[in-house]
């Protein structure tokens, strides 16, 4: 393969049309239908409450409203609750919520009733004169008191516990009773979410005539929706068609699936006979949407003198919120993924999954990973500080060598498979982090600042991340007689540079130009069998696929190529689409050879004449070879055994204010391994992008319920997502390729990375500056100053707090 | 997020503006609606009827003479923090205002409509006051000034009656011997203040003979305090004065700590601008 385009910077091909405003999002399509109606949506306005009575009856006088329904107008499958999409062994006590709420409602924004009408003014008129009785119950909110138990969220689910799971290698509490040191954390990350700037959309249309269905929706996975939608409405899967457009970014929230209204909207079109569309506003995304991130851990860790993990146990309490449709996918992930690149001989983890009256939790970028990470780097700092060692000692001390791969935990990852680690080397990344970082520097700059009575700290977080799950994603690649080259893959875009980076590796693959390659993703009509765009997996399962798929394209253009210009396979090659005999001037074009590929009746231009009965092949055989098939084109799927394992690591240099508390990057460094690049500026803006969402997710987003179950923040003037002004001007970024064995192109996922470390990384920072323990996150310039005059008034308990 | 049904109604000349707003009890003035259509949109509020000033004629100046700044109904905050004689007149005014949302906010949103929305957390409200200038209304019963002094009634109130319509705020020039310094904290930037502190001194021969402090985001409505005899521990006194509350962003604690830090700090400034600016 000629590596023309891979590894290169290659501009994205779909900024052009993003940033003139030319993208086409689900409220964008069928503006211009005059028969489209709108929905909009009854939500709770209680956290915990029995639902006595409905009254639609003011409802249907308002003029230009078409139709509204609650449960009770649900019948066959649309009546039993949604999927739960990932069930588990551990998973004893899963409940899902109904497309419309049945008899009780359990987080304030669950969908009540839904109506249709001329637009969504008239909608929302209608929708607030729905009058709802409801007997209240007081809500779970919180892990404390779902672990209090005191009320249940469900009452068939005793303890609030929907799951425990339980992980061991050798045996952790017996190493810990033996070390020579132990220490003991407790551990908080909060509430945040994915808050893309689309919100979840979604437009459907029946056609009577051929009693097909077409749906578009703002989703991480359309065969997903597909499937959902064809069972749901008792639909034959052949008459559903499910397109994702441009996606205003996912980060998680649109890979769980259906959502009520991705049922309800498809439902009201074949029922009204006319098209209907849902756009999600920000409100409800807030209120409606999914969560993610809260997590209560308690850890306890035995080491030795040199600060080596003899044994880890970590028990750790995730807030799932109401329901669990995307089943254990986050806690699992914590639970395996918080080793990160070290080695502990002994590892023990059990969590807990609780069910609150809030919002559900689905993964956000990262899914259970920031937590993990946060966890163990604080463990690796409160070693150090313990011991008295430098950080990145504790850490080297710790690390799998390059040697030990594949390493393998002896536990189960997300996917069920073994949590094996393909390939890395962590402490050729350090080294570079150091460097880039200026670690060995900073007591120096530390003094400096000193003098000018500024304070400053720094920290360090390394992470592992499992990337490429399966089961499988596929392409096809289909050469026209013009020499374009058409490729679909099922998964979808949220704006991650697809179209570029597949483009590339079909040019390079193929030998084609790039600008004659055209990628579609996300349309059940092109590519009906796909899994889905979530845990970095687009670029190790779908680019894989698309360079198999190439591949097979490749090797019929040559076999057709080499009959026509009467030369061996071996002695051609592909260049921007043509192929030629190798020293000589004989070629062809791969347009050509399409032509050649399809034994045509009826001539319809110069190039088809070509093709037709009387111009080619033997009279003797039959037009297609028995084990061929007219056209030039490639089909194939990839199925990795297992996850391909990147990692990275993160320095920040942090300066807090001492009389404000407020918190200032100085410098982020950042030390990434995807193994091999398809394109290094789209891997660094997927980097930028992770750290200023993870930026976000330390300093400044969290979600604020109060005791009733209401969400205080659901607006963006109080959930604080950083601006560019908050996030670092500018983000130093180091790479190590090590290549993955598992796929044929050796990368790795890189899109969640970003954004792994950052509670870590800051946490060990600011801790760094002020010198007491940060064990929460986010944290505020409020709560900061908070910890400061606790500190002032225990500064002399505090140094003794260190062993247990 | 779709206002519930509304009339809307765009006036050409003032008169018939004051009219229709006096005939419609449930009517609200509309100017650059950014603060008005997030609570239509959020149906936190549902007037009868809009009456939207924007082409009204005449209100969108920013003129200048020896006694102050003169800012019409319809100036937007850019162009009051684009303008160069407003910035010498009174320079609070531009080192204010460039605290007041973003760019593209302060395109559209108009100072005389920061002042009379009332917003204890919004500087130019508390900028007014400590200037000690006025607003000048007018309805069809005729036209008033009212003096900062009274204009401020409690959380996002004015006196201004429901038939009145803001025409022109009045912001005092600083006078010879005069200095200002201002500081906020806010979460991100743009956003409105955690805690904002604005100060005005005075200096005669070399001795601060007058400061006034005031305020933002640390009680219901702008206040200012006299911290003139108080030189040595003026965040003692304006805390004596103010009601900081916690909320989602800042504990009350929090938020005196801030008043404590940042009013000597802005007096200082404030001190310091009085005693190199160039006299007139
Ligand atoms: C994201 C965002 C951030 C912001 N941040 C800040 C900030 O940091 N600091 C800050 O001070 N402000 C901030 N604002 C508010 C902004 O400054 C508003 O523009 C301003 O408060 C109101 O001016 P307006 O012209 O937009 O008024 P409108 O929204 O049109 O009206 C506001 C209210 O005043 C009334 N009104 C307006 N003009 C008149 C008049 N001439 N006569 C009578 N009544 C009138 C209206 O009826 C309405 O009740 C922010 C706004 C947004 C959207």
């Amino acid at each position: 393969m000629t590596t023309k385009l891979f590894g290169t910077k290659v501009a994205r091909v779909e900024d052009q049309r993003f940033l003139r405003g030319q993208g086409r999002y689900v409220d964008d399509l069928l503006t211009d239908d005059p028969r489209l109606l709108h929905a909009a949506v009854l939500r709770s306005p209680h956290a915990h409450a029995r639902i006595t009575d409905i009254d639609v009856s003011d409802v249907l006088d308002v003029e230009g409203v078409l139709a509204v329904w609650t449960y009770d107008d649900l019948v066959d499958a649309m009546a039993e609750p949604l999927p739960l999409l990932i069930p588990h062994p551990t998973l004893t006590h899963g409940r899902t919520q109904y497309a419309l709420a049945k008899d009780e409602v359990n987080y304030v924004g669950e969908a009540i009733a839904f109506v249709v009408a001329v637009d969504r003014y008239v909608a929302e008129d209608a929708v607030s004169r729905i009058r709802v009785d409801y007997d209240y119950l007081e809500p779970v909110v919180g892990i404390a008191a779902a672990r209090a138990a005191d009320r249940l969220v469900h009452d068939d689910v005793p303890g609030n516990i929907g799951a425990r799971m339980e992980q061991e290698t050798g045996d952790a509490r017996a190493a810990i009773a033996d070390a020579p040191h132990t220490l003991t954390l407790e551990l908080d990350i909060e509430r945040s979410a994915c808050t893309p700037m689309e919100g979840r959309g979604t437009v459907a249309r029946w056609d009577p005539d051929t009693s097909r269905l077409t749906v578009w929706s703002s989703t991480q996975t359309s065969t997903g929706v597909r499937g959902c939608v064809a069972a749901k409405l008792g639909l034959d899967l052949a008459k559903v068609d499910v397109i994702t457009p441009d996606v205003g970014g996912g980060f998680g929230v649109k890979i769980n699936h259906p959502w009520p209204e991705e049922l309800l909207v498809p439902l009201a079109a074949m029922t009204l006979g006319r098209p209907v569309k849902f756009t999600e506003d920000r409100r409800e995304h807030f209120i409606s949407s999914a969560h993610e991130r809260a997590q209560v851990h308690h850890v306890e860790v035995g080491f030795d003198d040199d600060g080596r993990l003899l044994g880890l146990n970590v028990e750790f309490w995730h807030d799932h919120g109401a329901y669990t449709p995307y089943g254990l996918i986050v806690p699992i992930i914590t639970s395996t993924q918080l080793l990160g690149p070290y080695k502990p001989l002994n590892y023990r983890v059990v969590f807990e999954s609780l069910y609150t009256n809030t919002v559900i939790v689905t993964p956000y970028r990262g899914a259970g990973r920031p937590q993990g990470c946060f966890v163990m780097e604080r463990t690796m700092d409160a070693i150090a500080a313990y011991l008295g060692k430098d950080r990145t000692e504790v850490r080297g001390t710790n690390f799998i060598q390059p040697d030990e791969f594949p390493y393998e935990h002896g536990l189960v990852f997300q996917d069920g498979r073994e949590l094996t680690y393909d390939s890395g080397d962590y402490p050729a990344s350090l080294e570079k982090l150091k460097a880039l970082v200026g670690w060995d520097e900073f007591e120096q700059f530390r003094a400096e600042m000193a003098a000018q009575g500024r304070r400053v700290g720094i920290g360090l977080a390394c992470y592992v991340e499992g990337t490429g799950v399966g089961p499988y994603e596929g392409a096809h690649v289909h050469i026209e007689t013009s020499g374009k080259v058409k490729v679909a893959t099922g998964l979808t875009s949220q704006g991650q540079g697809h179209q570029t980076a597949f483009a590339q590796i079909v040019a390079d693959t193929l030998g084609v130009r790039f600008e004659d390659v055209e990628i579609t993703t996300g349309d059940t009509r092109k590519m009906p069998y796909a899994v889905g765009t979530f845990a970095s997996r687009a670029a190790v399962m779908s680019g894989s696929a698309i360079h198999l798929a190439s591949l097979r394209a490749r090797e019929k253009a040559l076999r057709i190529a080499a009959e026509a210009l009467e030369a061996s396979e071996e002695d051609l090659e592909i260049n921007d689409g043509v192929v030629s005999v190798r020293g000589t001037d004989a070629s062809i074009d791969l347009g050509t050879v399409a032509v050649l590929s399809n034994p045509l009746r009826y001539a319809f231009d110069e190039a088809s004449k070509a093709a037709t009965q009387f111009s080619v092949g033997d009279p003797g055989k039959p037009p297609v070879a028995e084990d061929d098939e007219p056209g030039l084109e490639g089909k194939d799927f990839y199925s990795p055994e297992r996850s391909t394992f990147a990692n990275g690591m993160h320095a920040v240099i942090v300066e807090t204010d001492p009389d404000t508390a407020e918190i200032t990057i100085l410098k982020y460094a950042v030390v990434h391994d995807c193994g091999h690049l398809i394109n290094p500026m789209i891997v660094e803006g997927q980097i930028h992008g992770g750290v200023a969402q993870g930026v976000g997710g330390a300093l400044y987003e969290r979600m604020v319920y109060d005791e009733a179950g209401q969400l205080l923040n659901a607006s963006f003037m109080d959930f604080l997502m950083p601006y560019v002004t908050e996030v670092p001007t500018t983000i130093d970024i180091d790479h190590l390729e090590t290549p993955s064995p598992l796929n044929p192109l050796g990368i790795k996922g890189a899109g969640e990375a970003g954004v792994i470390p950052s509670a870590a990384v800051f946490a060990a920072a600011i801790e760094d500056a002020e010198g007491f323990p940060i064990t929460a996150m986010p944290i505020s310039p409020s709560e900061l100053f908070a910890l400061r005059l606790e500190h002032a008034d225990h500064t002399t308990e505090a140094a003794t707090i260190t062993g247990i | 997020m779709k206002p519930a049904p509304f009339a809307y109604l765009r006036p050409t000349t003032l008169e018939e503006a004051l009219t229709a707003l006096a005939g419609e009890p449930g009517a609200k003035v509309l100017a650059g609606g950014q603060s008005l259509v997030p609570l239509l949109s959020m149906r936190l509020a549902a007037p009868s009827m809009l009456i939207d000033i924007n082409a009204l004629p005449d209100l969108g100046h920013v003129t200048c003479d020896e006694a102050g700044v003169r800012i019409g109904a319809l100036a937007r905050h850019a162009e009051v923090l684009a303008s160069v004689e407003a910035a010498a007149s009174q320079p609070l005014i531009a080192r204010a205002l460039s605290h007041v949302a973003h760019p593209t906010i302060r395109n559209r949103g108009t100072t005389v409509g920061s002042l009379v929305h009332a917003d204890a957390a919004a500087e130019m409200p508390m900028v007014l006051r400590l200037l000690e200038g006025s607003v000048d209304v007018a309805s069809v019963r005729g036209r008033r000034t009212i003096p900062a002094a009274e204009l401020f009634a409690g959380p996002l109130e004015s006196t201004l009656a429901h038939d009145e319509v803001a025409v022109e705020a009045f912001f005092p020039a600083l006078p010879a011997g005069g200095g200002i310094g201002f500081e906020e904290i806010a979460r991100r930037h743009g956003d409105y203040a955690l805690v904002g502190v604005a100060a005005v001194v005075t200096i005669a021969d070399g001795d601060v003979v007058g400061a006034r402090v005031g305020f933002v985001s640390v009680s219901d409505v702008p206040v200012v305090v006299d911290v003139t005899d108080h030189l040595d521990d003026p965040a003692a006194a304006a805390l004596a004065e103010l009601d900081p509350a916690e909320d989602i962003h800042a504990s009350a604690d929090y938020r005196a700590h801030l008043v404590k830090v940042l009013t000597p700090r802005v007096l200082a400034d404030a001190i310091h601008h009085a005693r190199t600016r160039k006299q007139a």
